[in-house]
């Protein structure tokens, strides 16, 4: 057998220490194949190497965790039997590349994260970065990336209810497109992945194996450079066609008593499914390539184990279930083979035409895959509050609501079917979509949240910012926040300075989520995101969800009735710092990030959700990006209803209060006569709070000593940017 | 009334066609495989929304070759009622039950947003629940709605009365020749519609507009 040089070595994206202990596992050379499989399982990607050690800080657990980390997806108890499964994954560096097809295999992937453990998927989201408006890749990107979300989540008939756009130049080089699905299960009916047992048939199913995304994991836990481009090949091609039967196919399957154990094939496809399920199974698993599907003629051993072709399932079936499973994948016209055994060897063996081309111990792949503490350095977060000059705020107002970064998204959830399944109670556009548990009167609130220039700021009070924004949009509609799962996106975990925002953004979600009783019950690390050592801001996407006992009373922010008095809740300090208005109006992302007092996120934001489930309070918003005034026009144009305001209950100048990004506060409006019970409960309960003013008659925002603006200005503003944007002829 | 409604490959308006008709007839709802070659005993088959065989080839190409197909379009001979909504649309026109075809929306992008339309004929067993004119609004969530005749396929099927819904002014997601969004065949007992009425049965998601042709359905076949 040729041996391996140093040169494959590197090309496997694996450092000679790397291989070295690879030597002493295996005692031996490795095969090809084998050097393949642990490219792809010691990648950034599969192991986990650079956070596996500060993740585990992350709180996990609460009564109503049923399953954490380490599994498909997070499961959370919603009562009545009922279980919520969900978790968001990226895909960043094949949308970068192909945009299209990296974005709609990313839903794709993540749906049958969700799938495979028993859920139908029930709502999905997403988390985008882009790089900023100018720059000659990103209306093609945004074009690309949207249409391949759509493209396969419309197919698939999940409503795609909302998630979060952000520009800048940091994310150039490095886009990031996060998507979250959540599902619905029976809570006695989950499905794990641990292949136990031996001499169970391990069976294939769902599309062909062909020769795409191989080393798509390992090109993922690389940087770019101005090559990557050529790395085109390496990214999956989606049919969301055959998920759909797959999905159909599986969930059918799932109703019998057949299945010991099931996982899909994401990345590293058939490596990291057949590697993680015998060993989470104790197991050892055998493998016969001879009997796997193939699209391609011809294809190796090396190519068909690291091949990441799309809408593929692993299932470790109970021993003579083998012909009621395969009537179930004919119906739905599928690929199903039994390619393997499980064994009680702890080995993964692979044989392919006679030969034994991989013969390796599944720990090897796991719990010896290094685990690495990289060093990091501390670096003295953003401080200060800058100045700021004495500007009209309602012309303020306009030019932020027509910016890349604050405009409406109509533009983008119009592309994507939101009301599919018919259960969309709350769509896009509001603090946390909303769909009802399909036959119930019980609504799951979803939202995805980060401010990456809070992050870059101050990764760890960024951070915490991240949770507490999910926690508040949660909140904000009534719903009580259960669980989150993490996306987080990085740069170059080698770098110190950049490891340290690692380092930190887990110990500020882990300190959110532990304050607030709101555990992580799934994620994704995406490292890496570096372009010509270029980093991104550090962007730890946080995906929420909650639960609401009865949809009737849930809350939107659309003013809804004029006469309203609004009341706003929460300390207003006046906070510029890392504003949105620092940014779009002085031109300057400089200042400390706002910080997060958690006591007071939890205090206010039960204050308000109790409202909302008395039936007491139908119009809330939580204030985040661009502070008070931007809140307020968002209520008004959602509703189409006007309003006056001014500073009130504080020494404040009207720029920082109407645009500081002060956390843990929230605008609600009330009929008079509520608005007075509901401040004397906030007197009684303490919580900061002031009448800012109410809603009016007339279509207008009339803020005192400033003047007014027409909502239709406002609207023209707010809605035009992004259609007018994308207008613009591209590259393609 | 006792209705069906048919399930390809990658229907994925199935459930919530069934979900409305059994919560509005209190009957349940017959889901009826692609291979199937007979129907049950039903008043109304419905083709729902979805992607029918991915979409590959065309819109609804190739269910309208599937067994199910030959025994809606025997369902129809005898009179019984067929509703085709969206994909199911494409079917009956890839079917040729009704006449016309649905190109790409004209800004070639999938679109997904309560349209108004205006209910242009109440003379037939979709719509006898609507005034003439009544504005109503349903959400539609397709690609390809772009609907196109002929001129003179158009004019009669304006001359017969055969546009039951079209887009109010200014409202044509799609590009639609003429407006239209929703059309019947000759004998009027086939109706195809690209925006989803059984979306709005529910006040809580966004009206109750589409109820009234499920009314219509019931008080005429029940």
């Amino acid at each position: 057998m040729a041996s391996i040089t140093s040169e494959q070595v590197r090309e496997h994206g694996l450092s000679e220490d790397e291989y070295k202990r690879i030597l002493g596992l295996m005692g031996r050379e490795p095969t090809l194949v084998e050097l393949g499989i642990f490219s792809v399982m010691w990648s950034e990607h599969c192991s986990y190497k650079s956070t596996r050690l500060h993740l585990r800080r992350l709180p996990t657990k609460a009564p109503w965790v049923i399953q954490g980390p380490g599994e498909n997806a997070g499961v959370i108890d919603i009562g009545d039997g009922d279980a919520a499964i969900f978790k968001m994954e990226s895909h960043n560096h094949p949308s970068f590349i192909e945009p299209y097809q990296g974005a709609a295999t990313g839903v794709g992937g993540i749906m049958r994260d969700v799938f495979t453990m028993g859920a139908r998927p029930i709502a999905m989201m997403n988390a985008l970065r882009f790089g900023e408006p100018d720059h000659p890749k990103t209306r093609h990107l945004v074009e690309g990336v949207v249409r391949g979300i759509g493209g396969y989540g419309n197919c698939m008939g999940v409503p795609t209810v909302g998630g979060e756009v952000n520009f800048h130049k940091s994310y150039n080089g490095n886009i990031l497109v996060n998507a979250m699905c959540v599902g619905l299960a029976r809570a006695d009916k989950i499905f794990l992945s641990a292949a136990k047992g031996a001499g169970n048939p391990v069976v294939y199913i769902g599309s062909k194996t062909g020769r795409d995304g191989i080393h798509g994991a390992t090109m993922a836990s690389a940087e770019f450079d101005d090559a990557s481009e050529e790395k085109r090949p390496t990214v999956q091609v989606g049919d969301p066609f055959t998920e759909k039967l797959l999905l159909e196919a599986c969930l059918e399957l799932m109703a019998t008593d057949a299945i010991v154990a099931i996982q899909d094939m994401g990345a590293a496809g058939l490596t990291s499914s057949s590697a993680e399920m015998g060993d989470k199974g104790g197991s050892g698993i055998e493998l016969n390539l001879d009997h796997v599907p193939q699209r391609e003629a011809n294809m190796t051993a090396y190519e068909m184990m690291l091949s990441e072709s799309q809408e593929r399932m692993l299932a470790v079936l109970k021993p003579g279930r083998e012909a009621q499973a395969q009537a179930i994948f004919k119906k739905w016209e599928l690929d199903f083979a039994v390619i393997g055994v499980t064994t009680d060897t702890n080995r993964l063996v692979v044989k392919h035409k006679g030969e034994t081309v991989a013969d390796m111990p599944i720990a090897a792949l796991s719990d010896a895959a290094p685990v690495y503490d990289r060093p990091y350095e501390k670096r003295a977060p953003a401080s200060g509050n800058p100045a700021f000059a004495k500007k009209p705020v309602l012309d303020s107002l306009k030019t932020i609501l027509g910016s890349a970064d604050m405009c409406s998204r109509r533009w983008i959830w119009e592309q994507y079917d939101h009301t599919v399944m018919a259960d969309t109670v709350q769509r896009p556009g509001g603090d946390a979509a909303v769909v009802r548990v399909h036959g119930t009167k019980k609504g799951l609130a979803i939202t995805t949240d980060v401010t990456p220039r809070y992050c870059k700021a101050d990764p760890f009070e960024g951070a915490k910012q991240a949770v507490a924004e999910a926690w508040r949009n949660i909140s904000a509609v009534g719903a009580k926040p259960l669980a989150v799962t993490d996306n987080l996106n990085f740069g170059n975990p080698q770098k110190p300075g950049t490891m340290w925002e690692i380092v930190a953004g887990i110990d500020g979600i882990g300190e959110a989520c532990r304050a607030l009783d709101f555990p992580v019950v799934s994620g994704n690390c995406s490292l890496y995101n570096e372009t010509n050592g270029e980093g991104i801001f550090p962007t730890p996407a946080i995906g929420g969800v909650g639960l609401m006992a009865d949809v009737n009373r849930m809350a939107t922010i659309a003013f809804k009735r004029t006469g309203d008095v609004l009341m706003l809740i929460g300390d207003t300090r006046g906070h510029l710092g890392q504003s949105i208005y620092l940014r779009e109006i002085e031109g300057k992302e400089e200042g400390a990030a706002p910080p997060v007092d958690l006591a007071a996120e939890k205090k206010h934001a039960e204050f308000v959700r109790t409202l909302i489930e008395k039936g007491r309070v139908d119009t809330v918003h939580d204030l985040s990006d661009g502070g008070l005034l931007v809140a307020l026009a968002e209520m008004a144009l959602s509703g189409d209803i006007g309003c006056e305001a001014g500073v009130a209950g504080t020494t404040v100048e009207a720029v920082p209060f109407f645009f500081g990004e002060d956390q843990a506060r929230y605008v609600i409006a009330a009929p008079l006569d509520e608005a007075n019970r509901i401040e004397q409960a906030l007197r009684d309960a303490e919580i900061v709070h002031a009448i800012i003013g109410k809603t009016h008659d007339a279509k207008t925002i009339r803020i005192a000593g400033e003047g007014e603006a027409a909502l239709a200005e406002l609207r023209a503003a707010y809605e035009g940017w992004f259609p007018a944007y994308m207008a613009v002829a591209h590259e393609n | 009334m006792k209705s069906a409604v048919i399930v390809f490959p990658a229907s994925n308006c199935d459930r919530d066609a069934a979900t409305a008709l059994e919560r509005l007839t209190g009957n349940k709802t017959h889901m009826v495989w692609h291979r199937e070659s007979e129907l049950p005993e039903v008043d109304l088959v419905v083709l729902p929304g979805g992607f029918s065989y991915g979409d590959y080839l065309r819109c609804g190409a190739m269910a309208s070759q599937s067994a199910v197909m030959r025994a809606v379009k025997a369902h129809a001979d005898k009179g019984g009622a067929v509703l085709g909504i969206c994909n199911g649309f494409q079917v009956l026109t890839e079917t040729h039950m009704l006449p016309g075809a649905l190109m790409r929306n004209a800004d070639l992008k999938f679109t997904c947003r309560p349209v108004g339309l205006e209910v242009e004929e109440t003379q037939s067993a979709f719509t006898r629940k609507y005034e003439k004119g009544q504005r109503v609004y349903f959400p539609v969530a397709h690609g390809e709605g772009n609907y196109i005749a002929d001129d003179e396929t158009l004019n009669r099927l304006e001359g017969e009365n055969r546009v039951v819904f079209r887009y109010a002014a200014g409202d044509n997601p799609n590009g639609s020749a003429r407006d239209i969004a929703g059309i019947l065949n000759e004998k009027r007992n086939v109706l195809g519609l690209m925006p989803h009425p059984e979306r709005v049965v529910d006040p809580l998601l966004g009206g109750v507009d589409g109820k009234g042709l499920f009314q219509s359905l019931i008080e005429t076949l029940s």
